[in-house]
């Protein structure tokens, strides 16, 4: 689809997934994850998506330009385990085409 | 021993509401949540957030749809055992179930639903080596008794609410409190953050950050713990350590139950009547998975109202029963309130 964009997602077992997002469906990275399944149901995006939990925690290792963090993420991370400068919560990126080539890696399940 | 005729786990939406399908068809519930009050995830994590898929209500505050919930059951008079996690079950010869909470609360039942949700709440536990080893030795994830810290060291760990509230709570209590978060900043209510600020400037509560709190000590009790704050590292001494960085859900002694489990949730016969593996337990809402499942609160309705269909047949063999429409029927609680329509009127035009 031409409004996909591609993304490559390490999973927790440290495979990784060359996947295709869609642009167009109002969807953030954790919600991507949720529909490729690379991390099982009740395991991601616990608290639905309202940067309440931290079970999207992701690292983002491209250079890729994402939203900025807005208070309540940036909040959750300070609370979360496993944080490291790079970590961003999957369901407050939304995807845009902007993000061709991004490139995530799933922090580990808390 | 708590007797009931239908046993739900999980006093979230779908739990209330099939408290009230129950009461149509004469059934009396009991409803255990591991949280201290009902709602589930509703009052716990978002009661202030709108829902916006709720038939017939384009926006509810998750916290208001608990409380119509509740108030549209209450005339059946459900039982709660609240703040208890189910822990574990126990088949009988007659085919019904026992149901012992982790605080040996027992529950009968011919029926069993469970409604759990994502699990039972627990704490998030900070990663620090040993912790595990002074639990109940000073080492506290919820704070239940504030009375037990009076005139103790206590140290807090956490930036959100609970953590702001039991700071300013304990001030009172405790001989010190200490506050350590990892940032400077609070999420919380404003004045929880304003009033903590004004007991550190007051001298009642000592504010480290941004710090962490990174291991404990002591000798079979806690004794103190040490903080790293940017470069330097120190201890500081305590006779309680309290981290509070909120609860997770997990799914928790269900999974152990004999029922089949797939992808964290409970499989269930959605053909029919959202029965599990074992005869006389169903799951509904949130917890459970078939082909195409949604989680949705709307959805879980659904399955609540078909599961006590089935319930009904099972605790009364043989015997009738149509669907009845509340507003034909009208509802009769069982605290011998009635609702009903009002009768049309019948009255000769001259």
């Amino acid at each position: 689809m031409e409004q996909d964009i591609n993304i490559k997602i390490t999973d927790r077992d440290g495979v990784q997934h060359s996947i295709e997002a869609p642009t167009d469906m109002a969807m953030n990275l954790m919600e991507v994850v949720r529909s490729y399944e690379l991390a099982p149901e009740g395991t991601i995006g616990i608290c639905g998506g309202m940067a309440m939990c931290a079970s999207c925690q992701c690292y983002v290792i491209s250079d890729t330009t994402l939203p900025e963090m807005q208070d309540d993420e940036e909040a959750m991370l300070s609370e979360a385990f496993n944080v490291q400068d790079n970590s961003r919560l999957g369901c407050q990126i939304q995807i845009t085409p902007e993000m061709e080539g991004l490139e995530v890696i799933l922090a580990p399940e808390e | 021993m708590i007797k009931t005729d239908i046993l739900i786990i999980g006093a979230g939406p779908t739990g209330l509401f099939a408290v009230f399908e129950a009461g149509l068809l004469k059934l009396k519930c009991h409803l255990i949540d591991a949280l201290p009050q009902p709602g589930g995830q509703c009052s716990e994590i978002y009661p202030k957030k709108p829902i916006y898929d709720i038939p017939a209500y384009p926006e509810i505050l998750a916290g208001d749809l608990t409380h119509k919930l509740m108030e549209q059951c209450k005339q059946f008079e459900p039982g709660f055992t609240l703040g208890e996690r189910a822990e574990t079950i126990d088949k009988q010869d007659d085919g019904s179930f026992i149901v012992t909470t982790n605080k040996g609360t027992k529950h009968h039942a011919p029926i069993v639903a469970i409604a759990g949700g994502l699990g039972s709440f627990e704490p998030r536990k900070p990663k620090i080596d040993n912790l595990s080893d002074y639990e109940d030795k000073g080492v506290e994830y919820i704070i239940k008794e504030p009375e037990f810290y009076r005139d103790k060291k206590v140290v807090i760990a956490g930036g959100g609410d609970s953590a702001l509230d039991w700071s300013i709570y304990l001030s009172d209590v405790a001989s010190e409190v200490t506050l350590i978060h990892r940032r400077n900043e609070f999420r919380g209510h404003l004045d929880s953050v304003e009033k903590v600020q004004e007991l550190k400037n007051a001298g009642k509560i000592n504010l480290i950050t941004p710090a962490e709190v990174i291991g404990v000590e002591g000798d079979n009790k806690i004794e103190a713990v040490t903080v790293k704050q940017g470069a330097k590292t120190f201890t500081k001494a305590c006779d309680h350590f309290v981290p509070l960085f909120g609860l997770s859900p997990k799914l928790g002694p269900i999974a152990n139950w004999g029922l089949e489990i797939e992808k964290n949730a409970i499989k269930v016969n959605n053909a029919l009547d959202y029965q599990t593996n074992i005869p006389g337990i169903y799951a509904i809402g949130d917890v459970n998975t078939y082909p195409g499942k949604l989680k949705l609160i709307l959805c879980g309705f659904h399955e609540a109202t078909l599961m006590c269909q089935s319930a009904y047949q099972i605790i009364n063999p043989g015997k009738r029963f149509v669907l009845k429409y509340t507003t034909v029927s009208g509802v009769d609680g069982f605290d011998g309130t009635r609702k009903e329509a009002p009768k049309a009127v019948v009255k000769a035009i001259d």
